[in-house]
């Protein structure tokens, strides 16, 4: 009985254990409750990948309302990829946190911590099963408010003003998001993608729908943190506790990413419609703006999650960049991108999280040589400095061949050659890691130091080898971005 | 505060009116206007009456801060638990036709139900949003 209710299950049950955490009070249960929830989600990810493999999308009526009515939940390709990406870093986050956690947060505020990650959790997972615009809202403000306050308890007191700041800009992008929905409800009346789909076409010349657009492609890339409104990001990224960086910096912006992909191409049906207002340019420029001046910052940066940070914005400029090229390549570069994304940064920002967990700093001159001391932490992020690059055999690699061959099939060298070009800076700022961790000589905070514990080494070798495999063998999740890409784009009229 | 010899005896003869008016406007929710929300906001309303009227920190022993935080887990157990009930019975999540023996009696009691778990939510967060801007000169960094 419980297979043909997975859709809700997915997003409930984290829902539900976080208020029995918060009545516990206890941060070993919470902790173990987690890991539990994060694990059951991604199995539960996995059996409905499977399930929209063999047997197409599929829809949930919550409350047994039929869907232009009540809210549907819709599983697709896309969702269902997204769902696998983010309850993988979930369910490997969560291993990490637990020991990190314990030094960085006050131990009387563990257990709300962990309250805090379930919530936020739920909101990833439900943004990516809905079916409903206003849904989404929902979801975007349960992920974005938990994460806040997952930001705020960070042990530097500026972590608080980087959490304000990213709740002021995100509160913004949020209700910007919403003004469109509600003028695009004002003229469909409805709110539910597919049915905003069947009847958008028929009032997209009215200025109202522009401005729906403009509001909603505004107020997701405040939360995608593209190039001019990526101010929050930075801050919120270096002062949040280490598990609080690789849980978010590898899942909020990828989930916004998706929600813009689903907007753009599930209920605009795909930006070529938009002679009037020729959004996809203006996408393309900002994405490559992204991609050169973030890594252009990220090169000066002598603290290691800043750089990280940048170069996150960066990365961001690609997923912008293949959805608004418009063809199939070009957005299953954005697709496999949010995957490989999100494997490569939660591997480094875990990476960076081992070393301040033992030399207590994350400055490139504080930790000069801890590689010598900690192998394997120095090897898994040179695995994912890799990967930033986009190296061949690394899966950084995969997104810049889809990318290219998108923008090489419009005949758009000057975006190819701004990737290429994107993946040289980045050679120059990993670089820049490399050479600390291996090269210089060792710094008196790293003297004497041990390798990190095996409760943190682990999810990190996992990290490294799905970062080595899908880059060596990408196949399987460049024919599922291929696929998910096409039922995209093939829905557009 | 004992000056206020009038303000008193009149809260204390409204606070239970208020309650009172709360529950009104939660159990006529389903029929009409009210609900889980606006009761909840009433009933959080009698509890700042009087804190304002007798002291946060007399209030707070009216309504401690661990009871409180466990209602409001409770509310959101008891929403998503009316859902788990539909799920039993065989109905989609929160589909409350099946909680009954017929449907409009299920819809009835479901909507009820999850009433209750939004009253308790969001009375149990006013009366803590109030308490943490009131008592933060009392005892900052208690719950």
């Amino acid at each position: 009985m419980i297979t043909p209710h997975l859709p809700i299950l997915e997003v409930v049950l984290p829902l539900v254990s976080a208020p029995i955490c918060l009545i516990l009070r206890s941060a070993v249960v919470a902790w173990w409750m987690a890991v539990a929830l994060t694990w059951a989600a991604f199995a539960g990810a996995l059996m409905l990948l499977g399930e929209v493999l063999n047997a197409g999308p599929i829809t949930y009526a919550l409350g047994g309302w039929a869907a232009p009515w009540g809210i549907e939940y819709r599983i697709d390709l896309l969702s269902a990829f997204v769902l696998v990406t983010v309850t993988a870093i979930g369910s490997l986050a969560i291993l990490f946190a637990r020991a990190p956690v314990a030094r960085e947060i006050p131990a009387d505020r563990v257990y709300l911590f962990y309250v805090m990650y379930l919530l936020s959790f739920t909101g990833l997972l439900g943004i990516a099963v809905t079916g409903d615009a206003f849904n989404l809202f929902v979801f975007l403000e349960i992920t974005s408010l938990s994460a806040y306050v997952l930001i705020s308890l960070g042990s530097d007191r500026r972590a608080l003003t980087a959490a304000f700041r990213y709740l002021i800009m995100g509160t913004i992008g949020a209700t910007f998001y919403i003004i469109g929905v509600g003028m695009m409800y004002m003229m469909t009346g409805t709110l539910n993608m597919a049915d905003l789909a069947a009847r958008l076409p028929g009032v997209l010349h009215l200025r109202t729908i522009d401005m729906a657009l403009a509001f909603i492609t505004v107020g997701l890339s405040l939360k995608l943190a593209v190039f001019p409104l990526h101010f929050w990001l930075p801050n919120a990224y270096t002062h949040a506790p280490s598990a609080v960086s690789v849980f978010l910096a590898a899942t909020s912006t990828k989930i916004a990413a998706y929600a813009l992909i689903r907007i753009i191409y599930t209920v605009f049906g795909g930006p070529a419609v938009f002679a009037p207002m020729p959004i996809d340019e203006m996408l393309l420029g900002f994405g490559m703006l992204s991609m050169i001046a973030a890594s252009l910052v990220a090169m000066f940066q002598d603290n290691m999650k800043r750089l990280l940070a940048y170069s996150s914005i960066s990365q961001i400029g690609y997923m912008v960049v293949g959805l608004s090229l418009g063809n199939v390549e070009g957005l299953a570069a954005s697709i496999v991108h949010i995957f490989n994304h999100a494997m490569m940064k939660a591997l480094l920002f875990m990476a960076v999280g081992c070393v301040f967990y033992r030399v207590g700093s994350v400055r490139l001159a504080d930790i000069a040589g801890f590689a010598r001391r900690m192998p394997i932490t120095g090897a898994a992020l040179l695995v994912g400095g890799f990967s930033l690059i986009g190296t061949p055999l690394s899966i950084g690699f995969v997104t810049k061949w889809f990318l290219l061959e998108g923008a090489l099939e419009k005949g758009w060298w000057p975006v190819a050659a701004i990737v290429i070009l994107s993946g040289l800076l980045a050679l120059v700022y990993v670089w820049r890691i490399v050479e600390a961790a291996y090269f210089r000589a060792p710094a008196p905070a790293v003297e004497g130091i041990r390798e990190a514990p095996a409760i943190m080494l682990a999810p990190l070798l996992i990290l490294a080898a799905i970062n080595i495999f899908f880059g060596i063998d990408g196949t399987l999740t460049g024919d599922l971005s291929i696929a998910a890409a096409q039922a995209l784009v093939g829905t557009s009229p | 505060m004992n000056r206020f010899a009038i303000l008193r005896v009149v809260a204390k003869l409204l606070i239970p009116a208020i309650m009172l008016f709360a529950l009104y406007v939660q159990f006529h929710g389903d029929f009409g206007p009210g609900g889980g929300f606006q009761a909840g906001v009433i009933f959080a309303s009698a509890f700042i009456l009087y804190a304002l009227l007798f002291g946060v920190v007399t209030a707070r022993k009216v309504a401690p801060p661990r009871l409180i935080n466990t209602t409001l887990a409770l509310g959101v157990l008891v929403y998503a638990g009316t859902g788990f009930a539909a799920l039993l019975r065989g109905g989609q999540y929160l589909d409350y036709s099946v909680l009954a023996h017929d449907a409009v009696h299920g819809q009835h009691l479901g909507i009820s139900l999850i009433e209750f778990g939004v009253f308790m939510t969001v009375s149990s967060a006013m009366i803590t949003i109030f308490f943490v801007f009131a008592g933060q000169d009392v005892d900052e960094g208690q719950d």
